[in-house]
């Protein structure tokens, strides 16, 4: 009874989730330039013009590069930080530290905002590199905390081992802090790629009227007319996380990054 | 006779099953103890009693009532948990007295037995304190205070002691035990602790694999095992290879042994058999006191703790240690040969 | 290796990261101060000056509309991400881990979806020609279909929509780290579970339930383009003020001292979830 209550529920939230992604798959299949659900016949040619249309392939191309690009600066800013922050507990870490998660806790807005100003103020405003770095900034949050949860997982005495057989501090840090961690850089590479890939106010803000990622250029579609290409766009995107979520719960400890009880 | 009767009770989680066909009848107002290596399914049919698992085949039958469809919060049992869950957010008055008020009784009553419990365990006056106050055997009384509020039908436990130091756990034991017979509520403990087995049990069930090896007083079990497992899980035991030559005589390394008693399933059977010998049973003697046709071992090693020594002997590439006390130790020493006695009224045999 | 000496070479590893966030995180935040007082130029972005001018527009009508609007529907969102979100988060953490995996992850593809993706799905998903009403229409419910957006309830979907997998991701660890057998004790002691549930789990977690509240309070309040995709003009947030002021109306100082209010607004909110704390007995 209890059990056949739970599962309802369950079922009634996961298709409330599911209900809005399943409508736009079907309309990414119209076979007319129409948004039809269900739709009017069959066809897959939406994605194909995804890639055709040099508009959409154009936004696409920007913003896989920006989402490349962002992801490794976003990568090379954190893993040092975290390193330091986990060797060293003193004040100027911890400080440091909760800078590397600010970015990500506070109202995407108000970060898009201070972005704008700053590029404004150097005269870079509207350059795909002002996109990039606020990009890789706003993002560091997510390989700082997959990083240093990793580090964390790491048993001191291994390090202690390492070093009374004669291993220098580099020394242990190439043969045992970083093969151990290269899982967790590589999962936070991963996140900041998908949020990349996806976020819209900054790269809107910093340079939105010259350098259209897709969310940009769907959020243009909106406004100027709909196209079962914005659909499968949207498609496309659900398909990216949820591969890239996919292979992280796969080769990575994904319970653990998202701060359960790993010994369960 | 009323109690606790289990019939042919299964629980399986996928192709494992945890509990394998167990059928056993549990007398009223006793201590019982599952017993058994991690694993071997005494959790879980505990769980099922308590009705937090669902059997997959067999029945529960409590006084000739079956339990079955009755889901746990109706059973009105108690139960002290492994990590005791005690709830953080309540006082240690208002842990005890969460069954009652869920049953309607009023405050006044509630504080009257809320006291009486404290008292019982030894901890009055604790009633207002927070749980994270407490010390590890506080919490532990506490938790009992809890599960016996009701008067439960069952009181069941699982691990209970075992996030305590050794010391305070010997010492939980005798009161626990002191407390169950005063109160003579039928109580059911799983442990993996044979010595707690020992110091509580009226009655222990040794589990392994999820099935019921033997179940009886722990001196008949001790005395008494059902099978080598049995043997070696409870207490040390010798395992000696044997052979089964007649009815009560056996053959060990080539010597002969007459056997007081025979287990009667293995009566007619010649062959292959373990013999199984208490440590303190078997005696070490130098050779010129022996049988000269006696069995034979070396001394490997002696280990005197003061109390009581341990002679390791190698007789023929079996193992064999003997338990005596300083003041019966026998005049022998590492590397020597030593005649061993068994005494036929104190070995065992066992198939396999 | 916490306290060891530290090397020069040690000192050397944050500069990197101090230096980039000092340069692209802190001072982006005190150039937007500084603009914060500046003077509004028409046709221009603006001119250096000190004045509080920015601020003052806060005590009119039409900025505490919309802040009252804001915090409104932001907080309509929460409580409704987190009334349906703690128990299925409570659930979903005691399935086995191995169903618990594909969840997650669908949870988390929804999470990182942009919210140019989540305001179309939904504005699709009501529309007259795609939407559900086609299908109340087939059920017999509705004469004929209908679109439900721009409307408030469309709003207040795709608000709870964007907050519920955060709103679960949130309170995954603390759930997922508590003692199983607390629920069992007090069946054990005869409650029911719906009763088990109210008088043991959610007071156990209140901690983690308040503080849940507010972060998907703040996180809501943080949209900006589903109030322009599933709202009137009416129901537009703080958020999409800031962005209109400083892209539309080309008025980057009213916008920074919006900002900069809004920062504060936040910061003190996500301050009083670190004052709440976390249910550290849950952990025990």
């Amino acid at each position: 009874m209890t059990r056949t209550l739970k599962r309802l529920f369950m079922g009634l939230v996961v298709l409330f989730l599911v209900a809005p992604l399943v409508v736009v798959a079907g309309v990414s299949l119209n076979a007319p330039r129409k948004l039809r659900f269900p739709p009017e016949g069959i066809s897959l040619r939406w994605y194909g013009e995804l890639f055709a249309q040099a508009d959409w392939f154009h936004a696409l191309s920007n913003s896989v590069a920006i989402a490349l690009a962002a992801s490794l600066v976003a990568v090379s800013v954190a893993l040092p930080l975290a390193v330091f922050a986990w060797r060293h507990n003193v004040l100027f870490a911890r400080i440091l530290f909760s800078l590397g998660l600010a970015p990500f806790m506070l109202p995407p807005v108000i970060t898009a905002l201070g972005f704008m100003v700053f590029w404004v103020s150097t005269g870079l405003y509207g350059h795909m590199l002002a996109t990039i770095v606020s990009h890789g900034i706003f993002l560091v949050t997510l390989p700082l905390v997959t990083v240093s949860l990793g580090l964390e997982s790491i048993n001191r005495e291994l390090i202690e081992a390492a070093e009374t057989m004669g291993a220098d501090r580099r020394t242990t840090f190439l043969t045992i802090v970083l093969p151990l961690v290269r899982p967790y850089v590589f999962s936070g590479f991963a996140f900041a790629f998908v949020l990349s890939l996806n976020e819209y106010i900054i790269a809107y803000m910093v340079a939105g009227f010259t350098v259209e990622t897709l969310p940009i250029k769907i959020f243009n579609s909106l406004r100027y007319g709909y196209t079962p290409i914005m659909a499968s766009v949207a498609v496309f995107f659900v398909a990216i996380a949820a591969l890239v979520f996919g292979l992280i719960a796969r080769f990575g400890d994904l319970p653990r990054l998202l701060g359960a009880w790993s010994g369960k | 006779m009323a109690g606790l009767r289990l019939e042919g009770l299964t629980k399986r989680f996928g192709e494992i099953a945890a509990v394998d066909h167990v059928d056993l009848d549990l007398p009223p107002q006793k201590l019982v103890c599952l017993l058994g290596p991690s694993g071997c399914g005494k959790t879980t049919l505990l769980r099922l009693i308590a009705g937090l698992e669902t059997a997959t085949e067999g029945r529960i039958l409590l006084d000739g009532a079956d339990l079955t469809g009755v889901s746990a919060h109706d059973r009105d049992f108690g139960m002290v948990f492994q990590s005791l869950a005690l709830f953080p957010h309540l006082t240690v008055g208002e842990n005890i007295a969460y069954a009652l008020k869920i049953r309607g009784v009023d405050k006044a009553t509630r504080d009257r037995r809320v006291a009486e419990l404290l008292d019982l365990v030894q901890l009055p006056g604790v009633g207002e304190r927070r749980i994270s106050q407490l010390s590890g055997g506080q919490r532990q009384r506490v938790a009992i205070a809890r599960a016996l509020a009701i008067d439960p039908k069952l009181f069941l436990l699982d691990e209970p002691l075992s996030a305590l130091d050794a010391k305070l756990r010997e010492k939980m034991q005798v009161e626990l035990r002191l407390l169950q017979q005063r109160l003579a509520v039928t109580t059911i403990v799983v442990t993996h602790d044979q010595r707690e087995a020992m110091t509580m049990a009226d009655i222990v069930v040794v589990m392994n694999e999820g099935r019921v090896l033997q179940a009886g007083p722990p001196l008949e079990i001790y005395r008494n095992p059902a099978d080598t497992f049995v043997a070696d899980f409870i207490g040390i035991s010798n395992l000696i290879p044997c052979e089964i030559v007649e009815a009560g005589t056996v053959e060990v390394a080539g010597h002969r042994l007459a056997l007081a008693d025979m287990p009667s399933g293995l009566a007619e059977e010649r062959g292959a058999a373990t013999l199984s010998v208490r440590p303190e049973d078997l005696h070490v003697l130098p050779v010129a006191q022996g049988q000269a046709d006696g069995l034979r071992g070396t001394v490997a090693f002696i280990r005197d703790l003061g109390a009581s020594v341990e002679i390791s002997l190698d007789c023929a590439g079996q193992e064999l240690v003997a338990v005596t006390t300083p003041k019966e130790r026998p005049a022998v020493s590492v590397g020597d040969t030593a005649g061993i006695e068994i005494p036929g009224d104190r070995a065992v045999v066992l198939r396999g | 290796m916490t306290g060891a000496r530290m090397t020069l070479r040690d000192g050397l590893l944050p500069a990197f990261p101090a230096l980039a966030l000092v340069i692209f995180f802190l001072i982006p935040f005190g150039i937007m101060l500084t603009v914060s007082f500046f003077h509004r130029v028409p046709e221009a972005f603006y001119e250096p000056a000190f004045e509080f001018a920015n601020y003052a527009r806060f005590f009119s009508p039409f900025f505490g509309k919309i802040l009252v609007f804001s915090m409104f529907v932001s907080a309509c969102a929460a409580v409704l991400a987190v009334v349906i979100g703690f128990p299925f988060t409570y659930f979903l953490s005691q399935m086995p881990r191995r169903q618990q995996i594909p969840l997650i992850v669908f949870l988390l593809a929804v999470l990182s979806l942009s919210e140019v993706i989540i305001g179309f799905a939904w504005s699709t998903l009501l529309s007259r020609t795609a939407g559900v009403s086609n299908l109340l229409v087939w059920v017999g419910l509705m004469e004929r279909p209908e679109a439900f957006t721009p409307s408030f309830t469309a709003l207040l979907l795709g608000l709870c929509y964007l907050g519920f997998p955060y709103t679960v991701l949130v309170m995954y660890p603390s759930l997922s780290r508590l003692d199983p057998e607390l629920p069992e004790a007090a069946r054990m002691l005869g409650a029911s579970p719906m009763r088990s549930f109210f008088t043991v789990i959610v007071p156990c977690l209140r901690n983690t339930i308040v503080g849940t509240l507010i972060l998907v309070f703040v996180f809501t309040l943080g949209a900006y383009l589903l109030p322009q995709v599933l709202g009137r003009p009416q129901h537009w947030t703080l958020s999409v003020h800031i962005t209109d002021q400083a892209i539309f109306q080309s008025n980057l100082p009213f916008a920074a001292a919006m900002a900069i209010f809004f920062l504060l607004v936040s910061l003190a909110l996500v301050g009083l979830t670190l004052l709440v704390g976390k249910d550290t007995e849950t952990a025990a």
